[in-house]
Parts: structure tokens; sequence; C-alpha cells
């Protein structure tokens, strides 16, 4: 049970950079108005931007599972170009900047977008300003993290079982929900995680394709934003709340869900 | 490997030190942070005054927020009174706050007003899309005013962060109407602009002040507030002072 030593210059890399992450937070705590926490949490602006960052951000990963699992079921049962070009679409909005994210929304779904206009014609529907439009903005940029980790899971995935399954007569859809399914449960569960956390953060698609109302699309990153000069204790405070809740959740499902050692 | 790391660290080192012996002596780059309002007099102002400047273009309230928390800037051009006293009372401002400019406020609507909207009063109607600026934006705060003036109560389907986000809304036909600047409304050229009444719009007052000892930004200020300066903002729609 002998653990390799790492090198001390490595160990002191590690230290920066763990120091790199740790002190925006510590500057977050440090200037963070305690005494007020308890108001800010009270009032009712943060309520409202709490309740419905929870709605988008869950809602958005529901509609990642139902439309990511079968998309990374496809990329990983395909190969070469197809495969290249699929998944580099796929993982386009993890690069793409959250605002160009959200004008391509726009463009696509807004009143004169290529499905907008038709749908705006035809049934007078506005997906614009409504939080329809922030869980889209939040599925967009959060689901290739699903994908990602979903597709991980499928190719070091032990095929035999599903071959053993077939062998024993089970049609597909059979395998999938009761052999290929449960066994991707740790990949699935740790890229729902990521993808959640994203959604939750989730600013520049938003602000562009969805704008910034309270209780229709103003999430708590809008929240923070628009408090920051009018409000700053309470950007502070709707910041260490971002910041908690994932931090519960992270550390909460690393052993038992992500499969993380 | 090791050795790679560590020089590659030492290197970094050597360049952070590089930079803030840069920093202090006088370099030509010039860093303005102007309300969102301003990027089109302003980007002309570069380049006809010959000055290397950066800017950083933004809501006021944003700007300020950036300023109060410490960021690096040689001038700040606010688009309201009120934002410059922020930064005046944090004692930011290395010289007087000047105001250069005024702006009136009108509203903008698609190409060719198909909602036919001709007043502040016909914001009110329902089914119609409007946006405004965040009330804590000058622009927005400029809005609410006109519209208690015209006693006209709006439901906006966003508040953004910017004036310019008001625009784009418009201009892209996502948005119906919204309440912008003359200045956005003339350089936009993508929406149409509906005047409002003097006895329901209200005047921006916009002022520059210096927030650093540069000698540089006291030029840009001087040039903004010169004649041809002046002209500038008078062809982009803004109010001599």
């Amino acid at each position: 049970m002998s653990q390799a030593r790492i090198p001390a210059p490595l160990l002191l890399l590690a230290a920066a950079g763990l120091l790199f992450f740790l002190l925006p937070l510590a500057g977050l705590v440090a200037r963070a108005p305690w005494a007020q926490v308890g108001r800010e949490l009270a009032a009712p602006e943060t309520a409202t931007a709490l309740e419905l960052s929870m709605f988008c951000s869950l809602t958005a990963t529901l509609v990642a599972l139902v439309l990511g699992i079968p998309l990374a079921l496809v990329l990983s049962r395909t190969n070469g170009l197809l495969r290249s070009v699929l998944r580099a679409l796929t993982t386009l909005p993890m690069v793409l900047p959250p605002v160009v994210g959200g004008v391509a929304l726009l463009l696509a779904f807004g009143r004169r977008g290529l499905i907008g206009a038709p749908l705006y014609q035809a049934f007078g529907l506005q997906i614009p300003f409504t939080t329809t439009a922030t869980v889209m903005a939040e599925t967009f940029v959060a689901m290739p993290f699903l994908v990602i980790a979903v597709e991980g899971g499928l190719r070091s995935l032990d095929q035999r079982y599903e071959e053993a399954a077939r062998a024993l007569g089970a049609k597909g859809w059979r395998v999938f929900s009761r052999v290929t399914l449960p066994l991707l449960r740790p990949a699935i569960f740790s890229g729902a995680v990521l993808c959640w956390a994203r959604a939750l953060g989730e600013f520049g698609a938003t602000i562009t394709f969805a704008g910034n109302l309270p209780g229709r699309t103003q999430t708590v990153p809008l929240a923070v934003y628009v408090a920051l000069e009018t409000r700053p204790d309470g950007a502070f405070v709707l910041s260490l709340i971002l910041l908690a809740v994932s931090l519960v959740i992270l550390i909460s499902l690393r052993d038992r869900w992500l499969g993380w050692p | 490997m090791i050795r790679a790391a560590v020089a590659s660290l030492i290197g970094l080192a050597a360049l952070a030190s590089c930079q803030s012996s840069v920093d202090t002596t006088q370099r030509p780059m010039l860093t303005v942070f102007a309300a969102a309002s301003l990027q089109p007099p302003f980007d002309k102002i570069v380049r006809q005054a010959h000055v290397d400047a950066r800017f950083n273009y933004a809501g006021t309230q944003t700007l300020t927020a950036q300023l109060t928390q410490g960021a690096q800037a040689d001038v700040f051009a606010s688009a309201d009174s009120g934002h410059m006293k922020t930064v005046q009372d944090a004692g930011l401002l290395t010289g007087p706050a000047k105001i250069f400019a005024h702006n009136r406020l009108e509203i903008a609507v698609g190409k060719g007003n198909p909602k036919g909207i001709h007043t502040l009063a016909d914001l009110s109607r329902p089914g119609l899309v409007v946006v405004l600026a965040d009330p804590s934006v000058p622009a927005g705060k400029y809005a609410q005013q006109a519209l208690a003036k015209a006693g006209v109560a709006v439901k906006p389907a966003s508040l953004e962060l910017e004036v310019t986000a008001v625009l784009n809304k418009v201009a892209l036909g996502e948005a119906d109407a919204g309440i912008v600047y003359v200045s956005d409304v003339l350089t936009s050229g993508k929406v149409d602009g509906i005047p409002i009444p003097d006895s329901q719009n209200v005047v921006a007052d916009y002022s520059i002040a210096g927030v650093s000892h540069r000698r540089a930004a006291e030029e840009f200020i001087a040039f903004v507030l010169s004649s041809q300066g002046q002209a500038i903002l008078a062809g982009a729609g803004f109010e001599k002072v």
C-alpha cells in the first residue's frame, strides 16, 4: 500500500492551483455581510430568484437527461468522421461564449428565427422573455456536460453484459432499459450533477435569449449581477448561497454516486 | 519536466513583474470606462484624437461597481450624475467631473413602426412586447421617470442591463418597443425612433472625469470637451453642453 511520493515542485504547483481557486471564494466569504444574511435571505427578491433558479436548472437537467442520454448512446455507437462531427457539434456549447449561444438561440427560436418565426406567425407563440427561454438557454449550455459524461460511461462499459442479455433473447429497448441504463447509473449521475451545476450558474445565454425579469427570467446569477451595484450586500449573500448549495451537493454526492474514488 | 515547470513559473513571475514596471512608465494606451450609449461617438473620437485607448463599454451601474471594487482605469464617462457621485464619494476621481453631453429619450420601434406606436401611452397596450433598461441602469431610471411623467404603467417583458441591449432586442424584432436614447436610434439605423414630447421627456446629463493621474487622461477629456469632440457627439445624436 505504498503510495508514490509526489515530487515537491509538483506539490507546490498543486498548492498554487488550489490557492487560485480558494482565494476568490475566501474573498466572497470575507466580504459577506454575515449580519445581514438572514435579512437578505428573507428578502422577497432573493426568494423569487432562488425559486426560479432551482426550477429552471432542475428542469434543464431533466430535459438534458431525456435528450442527452440517447444522444450519448448514438455518439458512443458511431465511429470515424461522423462521430467527430457529431461530437464537435454537441460539445460546441461548452466552448462557445454563452452570449454567442444566446444570440444563436435568438436566431433560431426568436420571433424572426428559423423555427421561431413560423411558430410566431402560426400560433402567436413567443419564446424569448419567457421562463421556457431560460430553461432552453440553460439546457443548451449545460447538456454537453451530461452527454460527455454518459458517453464516457458507455465507452468504458463492458459490452459483454449487453451481449449476454441479447443472447438470452432480450430485444433492443429491453437491453437498454434493463442492462445498459442501470450499468450507466454512476455516469448518468455525475453527468447530471455537472449539468445541473452548470445550468444553475448560467448567465450569458440567459440574459441574451431570455432577458431579465424578476420572477420570470431573472435567475440567481442575473439577480447577483443586477444587485451588485444597487444592493451589493444582497449580491454577496446570493453568491454565497450559490456557492454553498453547489459545494454541499458536490461533496455529498461525491462518494455515493459519482463513482469517484 | 520539473525543470520545465519551474522555469515556466519563473517565466510567469518575470512576466508579472515586467507588466507592473511597464504600468508605471508613461504608456500611451488609455483605459476608458464609458457608458454603453457612448460607444459610437467615443469610437470616432479615439480615431480623430489619435490616442491609443481601449474601452470598457457597459451599463454605467456596472462600470461604477467595477471602479469601486478596484478596477484600474484612466477615464470614467457616466450616463448620469448619480453614479459619477458614487465614484467621487469613493475618492476615486482625480479631477472635477464635467458634464460633456446631454441626451434625451425616444421610443425605439421596428422599422416602419409596424405596431403603430406614437406615444408613451401606447406602450401599455396589451400584447405589446416592451423592453426597458433595468432601473439600476441610467437609461432605465430615466425611462421610469418619463413613464411616471406621462402617467403610464408599462409591464416590461425584460429589464435589460444596458441600454444597448434594449436597442438590440428591438432591432432583432424580439421586442415591439423599447425606451432608449435619441443617440441610440440615430446611430443604430436598424430601428425607428418615436419622439417623446419635452413635457414627458427626461434630459440625461453625461459627465466625465479622470480616475488616474495620467496626462493622457486629461488630454482625452479635453478633446471630448473641445469643439471637435462636441461636434462628433452632436453628430451621434447627443446634445452639446
